[in-house]
């Protein structure tokens, strides 16, 4: 299977990898896959307690090219939005973006639940209650 | 100068060996004819053509060439051999004997032959790949017709105790059918010496054409008969109707002849290559052999990098470097391959693991190559892997709850 110049883009030139100090108040983590399924996706979030904005992201991917660019992407994106913002990432836009195969989905589907992931610990770390989010269906 | 992409997975396919192709080109269209008509010059010198190469095939397995049946393939040499004698054999009993390691041609035919009313028996293997002998003594019973185990194992290269399987086999009144597709023309085998009844094996293999491939059927002590699974003209004495494929039986003919011919300064230098790459590759941290590396092909090595997915790592390098993987990631398929997962390998290193097959074509340039590039991407991937950071935090990774995926 032939991946697309984008998933190579990203997968040779990881936009964000890296480590937020998942103790700070600020960041938001999301840990998402599991290994014996062949994806494990962390990414983080900081957001800046006055505005609201995601000022950083980062993430770790185990998996395959389109996980790591899934995240990678995930992360360009999640930068310089509102949490707000941020909720309303889908994980279709990921595969238009990146033209994903149809047998790749999944890695969409994990990135936007790493993104809700992330936002819940955000939230559930600053006092505020966990969005309750319908289970994802492609899994 | 070294030419990329450069080609390990020879035991998915082998390029074919020039000489092999020389021997076939006057068979296309000068030689055309069918080696079944009697009556004239064309079909005599297509007879003649595939009487030599029968020959060929059967010196290299140490067998008379009235032994040798063509087919299109180990495939169909593998259904031919399972179907053939339980049909055979109907009166005798239902009861064959595999391992859960063995090629797809045989479990999925075990699988048809269970439809059909058969029954059979699926052995564990051990962590090294090898069967237990005792436990596979212990399966047979009144109505065992047939042990099928394979010669050597296509993703892990481990080397079954042929003989050995063949002792108690015959002990006990059992055929015993081996899947010879990866072990034959690299490893000496001789179907005599290891005691085998019938075996498939292919010429794609071994340097030769695609889509020609034999099954030996031994004609004394004992006198195996196998029922035909394809019906017409009574071709190879009535096991395998279909005209023959004569330009490719004559392939397979040479290439069997080459095989024997290097054979022996084929594996000594494929087997330096393949244990610099591997002692190379061994350097990085928590790298593993999968299967035993004793008992097992020259050519082959199958190593699990922790915490790296295996086709994330082969994207890194695919574009130069011909490899497989045992990790399956596609929504289609998440399980990663059933022979690592016999071992006893968790799924993690099951997705994390690369398969290397060397071949009478490699050269040591090619093996430097790789083993900087799959190193650095090893390294690379690492550095992005979450499992990896945990690891080197001392976290334990299977006490973690992962999210239902």
């Amino acid at each position: 299977m032939a991946y697309s110049e984008k998933v190579i883009d990203h997968y040779q030139n990881p936009k964000n990898v890296g480590t937020l100090d998942k103790s700070s108040k600020n960041v938001g983590t999301g840990l998402v896959g599991a290994p014996e399924c062949g994806d494990v996706m962390r990414l983080q979030i900081e957001v800046d307690d006055a505005t609201g904005m995601i000022t950083d992201a980062k993430f770790k991917t185990f998996g395959c090219g389109s996980a790591i660019a899934s995240s990678s992407l995930a992360t360009e994106w999640l930068k310089g939005k509102s949490v707000d913002e941020a909720l309303k990432i889908d994980n279709m836009d990921i595969v238009e973006e990146l033209n994903l195969p149809p047998v790749k989905i999944h890695c969409s589907v994990l990135a936007e639940d790493a993104i809700k992931a992330a936002i819940n610990d955000y939230r559930t770390k600053n006092g505020m209650e966990a969005i309750k989010f319908e289970e994802s269906v492609v899994h | 100068m070294l030419k990329l992409p450069i080609y390990l997975d020879n035991n998915a396919t082998t390029p074919m060996d020039p000489r092999v192709f020389e021997a076939m080109t006057p068979y296309f269209m000068e030689h055309f004819g069918n080696a079944a008509s009697r009556n004239h010059p064309f079909g005599w010198e297509a007879e003649e053509a595939v009487d030599y190469a029968r020959e060929q095939v059967a010196k290299l397995i140490g067998a008379d060439p009235k032994e040798i049946i063509f087919t299109s393939g180990a495939t169909e040499a593998d259904n031919l051999a399972l179907k053939g004698v339980y049909e055979m054999y109907a009166s005798k009993g239902n009861h064959i004997i595999t391992a859960t390691t063995e090629h797809k041609a045989v479990l999925d035919t075990c699988k048809h032959i269970e439809k059909m009313g058969g029954e059979v028996t699926y052995l564990q293997v051990k962590p090294d790949g090898l069967i237990d002998l005792k436990e596979l003594e212990a399966a047979i019973k009144p109505t065992t017709i047939l042990i099928s185990i394979m010669y050597a194992n296509n993703e892990i290269g481990t080397v079954m105790p042929i003989p050995e399987i063949s002792a108690i086999a015959r002990k006990n009144g059992v055929l015993l059918f081996t899947d010879g597709t990866q072990a034959v023309g690299k490893i000496p085998v001789d179907v005599n010496k290891d005691g085998i009844d019938l075996m498939a094996f292919t010429a794609h293999k071994m340097y030769g054409p695609k889509g020609v491939g034999a099954l030996y059927v031994r004609r004394k002590n004992p006198r195996v008969k196998v029922t035909a699974q394809m019906d017409g003209g009574g071709h190879e004495r009535g096991m395998r109707s279909g005209t023959l494929n004569v330009p490719g039986i004559v392939g397979f003919g040479k290439a069997c002849e080459l095989c024997m011919l290097e054979m022996e300064a084929d594996t000594k230098r494929i087997s330096i290559l393949r244990d610099k790459l591997e002692t190379e590759l061994l350097k990085l941290e928590e790298a593993y052999v999968n299967g035993s590396r004793e008992h097992r092909l020259p050519h082959v090595a199958n190593i699990s990098f922790k915490h790296v997915e295996g086709e994330g790592l082969l994207m890194g390098f695919n574009k130069n470097i011909a490899l497989s993987s045992g990790s399956a990631c596609t929504s289609a398929s998440l399980e990663p391959s059933y022979v690592l997962k016999a071992l006893g390998l968790g799924d993690d290193l099951a997705h994390s693991s690369l398969r290397f097959g060397l071949g009478r074509f490699t050269n040591e340039e090619q093996i430097d190559y790789t083993i900087k590039a799959i190193s650095e991407t090893v390294l690379k991937l690492r550095e992005m892997s979450p499992l990896w950071e945990m690891y080197k935090e001392g976290i334990d990774l299977s006490t973690i709850e992962w999210a239902a995926h």
